[in-house]
């Protein structure tokens, strides 16, 4: 397992990535370029129409035009800003709220923790996508709505990892040495539990984070996501498909392209972490 | 009493909180709609009486008009559930939710079905071959698993219509079966009634729709069968073959209980998220309709209605576990 250390912090776990695991963090660094460098990569405003409607690739338009005339090749480039924004944003607010429980309710037990842990446990039961879907539909339109709605989804997921690795690290001999030298609970669950639950936490959310992009996909699929015009992948592949039947492929075909490149990235990092550290768990 | 007995019975007990707490939650999440619902619903300038008869049809306000305070409205909220009453639908006829999704759930069923057989031969087949052949093909199929965890599922559904009904032209672009062709009601699956009734025309119309459909759903749960079964026969290959297997004792029933439970909840959303690529008018399509619609009772009735689903689904499975694997108990 993870080697306890009380007091030194150490954010990212060292990890070696196979190969799999750094292909996928090209696909991700590739999203991550083109969210930087937008507005250098792109010659019009996404958001606004500047050509014909429904240009197929050409030189011009270099992934073609929408219906309102609107470059795609810019509002798939902008679009990337979007779709990192919420999943960073969601992600955070997961953490901020699923951190401190699971440290909580794993450190004090008792009813406090059985309660908390009960109402973790229908949460993490619910599909993911409809509870998304319900919170989404009841905030209403956003970014910050939106991370809201997904994030609500993933503070199970850390409050139960969180709380595991609490109720371990918690029987130690050096928790048991601070609490013999007078520290008080805050002291032990800041300065000694908390820096020993941070690579759990890496782990998850590389093992989470492929899922949040679908979500947000999915949401933006539905209309639930940023309102229009904002540039987002899955607002886009969803107006581009009635357009479908008539033969304007270039019109979904970009946006679920990107989409997948994301995920698929996400989970190929993800997939090679956890194997490292199932090598990790075998070999000590 | 047997330890069994206790299990089922403790259990039981669970779910009653469990039910509880989730259809607590989508109240709550319902009811923390930043601005007027009401307004949102039917805009500005609607006439006071369209207002007063939504908040009426929305429980917020009494015959007279007054306001209901928010936990008298919840206490109302799951009395009605109790009694089996998800509530009208605040559009056109104004139907009981329950009955709407009644009608929209056996094609639900009937594509997670079809899905969930795609998704076994695709995966077993291809775990079997990556965990019998391994080396070079185990990894093939290792990554198959994963990209398919990572597979968005409208847009694999829009490449399948590109490719078979935009340009090869040999399947229906989206719906369950082609107009006046629907078999009469016996199950509400169009393929087991058409078999039922005799009906062949509708059952190739149904088959050619449902191809489309179930092979998105299929490819994407394929990665949870060809992860299992890969493993699986990697241990078998490992071992003395069956002697070694029947000494495991039963390993095959735990194996499939097991497959139900991680299989069960992708196979759901991902109906909804199909549903919604190919028109297929289930619960997902539905769901979708609604909330464009802003059709509160209706989204929130759908959502319980999910929960509750879940919730009765995660039981049997519990039971199931604990009856073949006499380690779960209390």
């Amino acid at each position: 397992m993870y080697t306890f250390r009380p007091i030194l912090v150490k954010l990212v776990p060292k990890v070696r990535l196979s190969i799999l695991g750094w292909a996928g963090a090209g696909m991700v660094a590739l999203t991550v370029f083109l969210a930087i460098f937008a507005p250098l990569l792109t010659p019009y405003d996404p958001t606004k129409a500047v050509g014909p409607s429904l240009q197929p690739p050409c030189w011009e338009y270099p992934l073609g035009t929408n219906k309102i005339g609107q470059d795609m090749w810019s509002r798939i480039v902008y679009g990337a800003r979007t779709i990192l924004i919420v999943v960073l944003l969601s992600t955070v607010i997961s953490m901020l709220i699923g951190v401190p429980l699971g440290l909580i309710s794993g450190y004090a037990g008792g009813l406090l923790d059985r309660i908390l842990s009960m109402i973790m446990d229908a949460i993490y039961a619910f599909p993911s996508l409809i509870l998304a879907i319900a919170m989404a539909a009841a905030l209403g339109p956003g970014i910050l709505n939106t991370a809201i709605s997904i994030a609500i989804v993933y503070v199970p997921t850390y409050f139960r990892m969180v709380r595991g690795q609490t109720l371990s690290i918690k029987e130690q001999l050096y928790v048991e040495a601070a609490r013999a030298i007078g520290a008080n609970h805050t002291t032990i669950l800041i300065s000694y539990i908390f820096p020993n639950v941070i690579s759990i936490i890496t782990v998850v959310f590389t093992l989470s984070v492929a899922d949040v992009v679908l979500t947000e996909a999915a949401l933006s699929f539905f209309g639930l996501s940023v309102p229009a015009p904002t540039p987002d992948w899955g607002f886009d592949l969803k107006a581009g498909h009635p357009y479908l039947l008539s033969g304007y492929w270039w019109l979904v075909t970009f946006p679920g392209l990107m989409i997948m490149i994301l995920a698929v990235g996400f989970t190929f990092i993800g997939e090679s972490v956890a194997e490292y550290f199932q090598a990790r768990e075998v070999r000590t | 009493m047997t330890s069994l007995k206790v299990f089922v019975i403790a259990r039981l007990l669970l779910v009653i909180p469990t039910i509880l707490l989730l259809v607590s939650l989508v109240f709550f999440i319902m009811r923390v709609m930043p601005g007027d619902p009401v307004i949102a619903i039917v805009g500005m300038k609607a006439p006071p009486e369209r207002i007063l008869e939504l908040r009426k049809a929305l429980g917020l306000v009494d015959e007279s008009g007054n306001p209901i305070p928010l936990p008298i409205q919840y206490f109302n909220y799951l009395a009605n559930l109790f009694r089996g009453d998800f509530g009208r639908s605040l559009i056109w006829g104004k139907r009981p939710v329950l009955v709407e999704i009644m009608e929209h759930l056996p094609a639900t069923i009937e594509l997670a079905m079809a899905g969930f057989l795609v998704s076994i031969i695709l995966g077993v087949t291809l775990g079997t071959i990556g965990g019998w052949k391994g080396g070079k093909m185990s990894s093939a199929v290792k990554i198959y698993s994963a990209i398919t965890y990572a597979l968005f599922i409208p847009w694999i559904g829009m490449m399948l219509q590109l490719l078979f009904a935009v340009w090869l032209k040999v399947l229906p672009v989206g719906g369950r079966i082609d107009p006046g062709l629907e078999p009469p009601m016996i199950t509400g699956l169009y393929l087991l009634d058409s078999i039922l009734t005799g009906r062949w025309d509708s059952f190739v119309s149904a088959l050619r729709h449902i191809i489309l459909p179930s092979l998105t759903l299929g490819l994407v749960i394929s990665g949870v069968f060809s992860r299992v079964a890969r493993t699986s026969v990697e241990e078998i290959m490992r071992q003395d073959f069956v002697i070694a297997a029947r000494a495991r004792g039963i390993p095959e029933h735990r194996l499939v209980v097991h497959i139900l439970r991680n299989a069960f909840i992708p196979i759901m959303t991902g109906a909804i998220l199909t549903e919604t690529t190919f028109s297929w008018p289930g619960m997902g399509t539905f769901l979708f309709e609604r909330i464009e619609y802003r059709d509160y009772t209706t989204v929130q009735g759908t959502v319980v209605f999910f929960a509750i689903i879940i919730s009765v689904i995660n039981l049997v499975v519990d039971i199931l576990y604990a009856y073949i694997d006499p380690r779960i108990r209390y």
